[in-house]
């Protein structure tokens, strides 16, 4: 089986990348290919990364606040750029209470800190199935799916 | 989208289409890799050295430089894939904050994956694929590498080997290998105390072989000193007869190497061997038979 291509992307002015780094490291003992962008990327940078790297799914980390601005902003290029087949998941400190814009911006799964690493890797495993059964998953498409 | 079309509408500058492109080269899709044969070859060189000495830092500021002179440039940067899961942490585009938003730079990290050693397979038709798209230069930044991984060579037209300071004495350099076969050498980090003193070291240790004109400079990728020079070095590479048929061998040893990984009797062959059932030499019996 050919691994997935995973972008672990950390958009805006934030510099903690702890919560990234043990996502992308997890990812990669599971036998994907992780592409971790380095700290304080613009969500443009992030879509050309996705666009270059040819990859299915983008994981984006915020622990600054700004998530309710970035996370559906990178969506939303995403979209513009007619890459709607990307599976976009979240992480860091992100407020139960912000989380039902998230998703509806085009989010498919939020992590927390104490998330087991098996987690997301079970999201991944839905997000397979989701799309053998040709049902919505990535960015592009949204019929309220979302993981938990 | 046909992968056919995908071969047209890279070589029309689609940047989409040539990542997906590369995405088939790389799982060893036959048609896609025919069609990326006919390119005519575009400069490439080879960025390699010991871990850590800044050779991504350095590629960024290379792309970066030729695209500010009116050049499309494809990077290709290879990190190593686990053994043990396949998965790969590819993280040079950290290092890569100039040349990430210029629409004339193409990168795309590259993982070993399944292959031999340090060069994943396929990485000849990968650099095809960026020639066919419209690169005017392709730049192939290496994994960390030791002194006997020399495969590189067989792969780009040219040579940059990274060095850092503090890396040894004298007979470091010495030694044989891939500073033998090196175009252009730089002591990278020439902020740092001691790099005037590792290039000299260096240029002492190539005075008395074939690569005595080889040019040995200091350079500091992360404050950009020494670029200019760097580049002006790069333009002028002479070929070298001598090094030819060190290429040509590594670079027919690499594609038979390429051909018989990629089999599946290879695949059976070597679960059954890690299981017991067959010896090496039936293994490699077998592997022929296909």
């Amino acid at each position: 089986m050919d691994p997935l291509r995973i972008v672990v992307a950390k958009p805006g002015l934030d510099g903690h990348d702890r919560g990234a780094k043990v996502v992308a490291r997890a990812l990669r003992d599971a036998g994907h290919e992780v592409i971790y962008t380095g700290l304080r990327r613009t969500p443009e940078e992030i879509i050309r990364i996705v666009e270059d790297e040819d990859a299915s799914i983008l994981g984006l980390s915020s622990l600054s606040g700004a998530h309710g601005f970035l996370f559906p902003r990178v969506c939303e290029l995403l979209r513009e750029s007619g890459l709607n087949d990307i599976v976009v998941f979240g992480g860091g400190i992100i407020p139960q209470a912000d989380r039902p814009e998230l998703f509806s911006a085009g989010v498919r799964a939020i992590f927390g800190p104490g998330t087991p690493t098996e987690e997301f890797l079970h999201f991944l495993n839905e997000v397979k199935k989701r799309r053998i059964a040709n049902e919505p998953v990535g960015v592009g498409v949204s019929d309220g799916w979302h993981w938990r | 989208m046909s992968k056919l079309d995908l071969v047209n509408e890279a070589a029309k500058g689609s940047r989409r289409a040539l990542a997906r492109l590369l995405t088939h080269i790389q799982q060893g899709d036959q048609e896609s890799i025919d069609s990326v044969l006919s390119a005519t070859s575009v400069q490439s060189i080879g960025i390699t050295g010991p871990p850590g000495v800044g050779k991504s830092c350095l590629t960024d500021c290379l792309a970066k430089f030729f695209a500010d002179r009116g050049e499309r440039v494809g990077v290709l940067c290879i990190d190593p894939s686990s053994p043990i899961s396949g998965g790969s942490l590819l993280g040079d585009r950290m290092r890569m904050e100039q040349s990430g938003v210029d629409d004339r730079i193409y990168i795309r990290s590259v993982a070993t994956r399944n292959s031999h050693g340090s060069i994943p397979l396929r990485l000849k038709a990968m650099i095809s694929a960026l020639s066919i798209s419209g690169m005017d230069r392709i730049l192939v930044e290496t994994v960390g590498v030791g002194q006997t991984e020399i495969g590189i060579v067989s792969m780009t037209d040219s040579v940059l080997l990274v060095d850092g300071p503090d890396r040894g004495d004298i007979i470091q350099a010495e030694k044989a290998g891939l500073l033998e076969l090196a175009d252009v050498v730089v002591v990278n980090k020439g902020d740092l105390p001691g790099s005037e003193q590792a290039a000299a070291n260096i240029r002492s240790g190539l005075a008395l072989g074939p690569a005595s004109n080889v040019p040995v400079l200091v350079v500091s990728a992360l404050n950009r000193i020494g670029i200019n020079e760097l580049v002006g070095a790069l333009d002028e590479i002479q070929p070298r007869p001598s090094v030819e048929i060190v290429k040509c061998r590594h670079r027919l040893s690499s594609a038979i190497i390429d051909e018989v990984v990629s089999k599946k009797s290879f695949d059976v062959a070597v679960t059954d061997l890690a299981e017991g059932r067959i010896s090496i030499e039936q293994a490699i019996e077998r592997v022929f038979q296909e």
